[in-house]
């Protein structure tokens, strides 16, 4: 059995996209298929904060700039191809029949084009942005500050540019996605398929770096950041790379949320909305690989369920939520299945001190 | 000329409410490391003392000047239930105070809404505060000069507060070293709280001067936390003349911006700048020198 441990993980990810791919689709009614792809999308954005936060320590609390970057970049490309070729979107003919097209949107016609932008935007954006900040050893409560200011900015800058993005209101009411009508059930499944997959893409490459060199490098830039420095690596480039990643999973993310719920808005990218990423990836455990992914999709269901219903409740609970894990669960639920399993697996010795552990080093490194 | 001197004053009584705000940041943030993401909503429940300040005092000549220390004494209160219930067991954890305090402050967003009307609720300005005074030929509204009043009276009463009372020794002493402050003898746990209690409560008397000049709602607080925060980042950790700067900056450079563009482009703009600016100072305008390595 103890040679199984290290694939248990890969196990676990074949059984979620077995639930996701094969069961869910058979099973569920319309309604919660398109529920689900939208917590898939929060999901795949929560891997990417459970990388830079869980195993980076980076407390990113901006991760709507990264997530409404894709979701705007997919939504102005559907917006377009409602529209037709060499037509204006709807709503900007209602405010200026006249003007043309903006500058920036004229690109978003190709499809090609579009799903280069989803990846390369953020990448940039995260790349400068973090060099920036991981270079002048920004961290902690400064970064998550300055994220979350950034999230409010940018949602502020789309609610005031009314005729260039939407304004509060938003893109919506989107009839094709890549040339298939999405008011069509089969559309909508393999937008779904497209979702869940995208979800398990994300959990590998999350798994495979969670035991690469370089996910034991950001591991150790998160406790000790001074004793990598004095190693000879920068742990600038390390929180980086693991930023980068997290910025282009939110994006995925937004592009992937935008066909599935039909309108993206300044709201669904702000201060708040990136709270909740947050508050899904608190719940579910930041360090774990299952956690980030299980909380968003739990927070994602609190909110699509009980916030129509009982909103004054949701906000309530949500909030002791937020005071419940910080206080009692800092490592989330998964840290309780944690806690269950060493009940189970006695027989394996004790976690080595960590002393010891940093004895053991150099055997590591040959690896 | 005249393009140039209204939004100098705009700007700085929006940055004299933007220090109020983040005066008491100083305090819990700078100086005890908390990073209270409630203290907006502790703002928002100075502004609901002044409400409820006028229902019960009709004249609002009278209420508002009587709602400011009431204010104080709320939000005050507010905060050291905070420190008492929570945040005194996370000292160790300060990322963790960011998260347990975000809960904090939906629940009382929330509980603001469900207890006032969703709309937010009036709240009078005094007649003294009515009309305007003449200073080098252009009109200064009163209301706005009340604000930067307010705000410079709360910062030589909090920094005389720190340098001269025997207390603002302890707190320093606490701040710089907690374990040889304790082992002088002084109870620093009951420092821990004060510190917090005026701290919140300066956010209580902020809040009744953002009631004055805006609206009233549950949603307050969120608008005025972050734009704090980087006040307080962007002036020093703990700094209070480097908040009095970075806030002034803050609020005239805003100023500016929304009369060259707009409103939220200005704010964008405000934002981005303090970003940049961090790039040059990351540890704010003021730093205290140390030879730790971060």
């Amino acid at each position: 059995m103890t040679k199984l441990r290290p694939w248990l993980p890969l196990i676990g990810i074949g059984v979620f996209a077995f639930l996701l791919l094969a069961v869910a689709p058979l099973m569920l009614s319309m309604h919660w298929i398109s529920n689900l792809g939208k917590y898939c999308a929060w999901a795949i954005a929560a891997v990417g904060i459970g990388l830079a936060w869980g195993r980076g320590g980076m407390l990113v609390m901006g991760q709507g700039v990264f997530f409404g970057l894709g979701a705007y970049a997919m939504a102005m490309h559907l917006t377009l191809e409602t529209a037709g070729p060499d037509s204006l979107p709807t709503f900007m003919i209602l405010y200026d029949p006249l003007a043309g097209l903006p500058a920036f949107w004229e690109p978003f016609r190709s499809d090609a084009f579009t799903l280069l932008a989803i990846v390369l935007l953020p990448v940039i954006v995260a790349s400068v942005l973090g060099f920036a900040l991981f270079k002048r050893r920004v961290k902690g409560a400064y970064l998550a500050i300055l994220t979350q200011a950034l999230a409010v900015a940018l949602a502020v800058l789309i609610s005031s540019t009314i005729r260039e993005t939407g304004g509060d209101t938003g893109l919506s009411n989107f009839k094709y996605f890549f040339g298939f009508v999405l008011n069509d059930d089969g559309n909508k499944i393999m937008v779904y398929m497209i979702a869940a997959a995208l979800l398990i893409v994300c959990l590998l490459v999350a798994w495979q770096l969670s035991r690469s060199r370089f996910g034991e490098l950001l591991v150790a830039t998160r406790d000790a950041e001074e004793r990598v420095r004095f190693l000879g690596y920068d742990p600038a480039n390390v929180k980086l790379v693991a930023f980068v990643i997290a910025a282009v999973m939110a994006s995925i993310a937004g592009a992937m949320f935008v066909p599935i719920v039909g309108i993206i808005t300044p709201q669904e990218i702000g201060a708040s909305a990136s709270i909740l990423m947050i508050a899904g990836v608190a719940l579910g455990g930041r360090a774990s690989l299952f956690g980030p992914a299980l909380g968003a999709m739990a927070i994602g269901w609190g909110q699509s369920s009980l916030a129509s219903s009982w909103p004054s409740g949701w906000i309530y609970i949500l909030g002791l939520t937020f005071i419940g894990v910080t206080l009692f669960l800092p490592m989330g639920l998964s840290s309780l299945l944690g806690k269950a399993k060493d009940l189970i697996w006695r027989s394996r010795p004790a976690p080595v001190p960590a002393t010891a552990a940093a004895v053991q080093t150099p055997k590591e490194v040959k690896k | 000329m005249d393009a140039l001197i209204p939004p100098l004053l705009n700007g700085t009584a929006h940055g004299a409410l933007l220090l109020l705000a983040a005066l008491g940041l100083t305090l819990t943030f700078g100086q005890m490391g908390v990073i209270n993401m409630a203290h907006g909503e502790f703002l928002m429940a100075g502004a609901f003392v002044a409400y409820l300040t006028q229902q019960v005092i009709s004249s609002s000549d009278i209420s508002i000047p009587v709602a400011l220390p009431l204010a104080f004494l709320a939000a005050g209160t507010l905060g050291l239930l905070l420190e008492i219930s929570i945040i005194q067991w996370m000292y160790r954890r300060p990322l963790d105070t960011l998260l347990v305090t975000v809960g904090v402050s939906l629940i009382l967003q929330q509980a603001a809404l469900q207890i006032f009307p969703a709309q937010g609720v009036p709240v009078q300005k005094p007649d003294w505060l009515d009309g305007q005074l003449s200073i080098l030929g252009y009109e200064w509204p009163l209301r706005q000069l009340f604000t930067i009043v307010l705000a410079v009276l709360c910062v030589i009463a909090l920094a005389a507060w720190l340098k001269y009372t025997s207390f603002g020794r302890r707190i320093r002493a606490t701040v710089q070293n907690r374990d040889l402050a304790e082992s002088s003898g002084i109870p620093t746990r009951s420092v821990d709280r004060i510190t917090f209690f005026v701290g919140s409560g300066l956010a209580g008397v902020a809040g009744v001067a953002a009631s004055l000049i805006g609206g009233t709602n549950s949603q307050m607080g969120a608008q005025y936390i972050i734009p704090a925060f980087l006040v307080v980042v962007a002036g020093g950790i703990g700094q209070i003349k480097g908040a009095v700067i970075a806030a002034w900056v803050v609020g005239v450079g805003m100023a500016y911006f929304a009369d060259w563009t707009t409103g939220s482009l200005a704010q964008v703009l405000a934002f981005v700048l303090v970003v940049i600016f961090l790039q040059f100072r990351p540890q704010g305008l003021f730093t205290v020198r140390s030879r730790g390595l971060a």
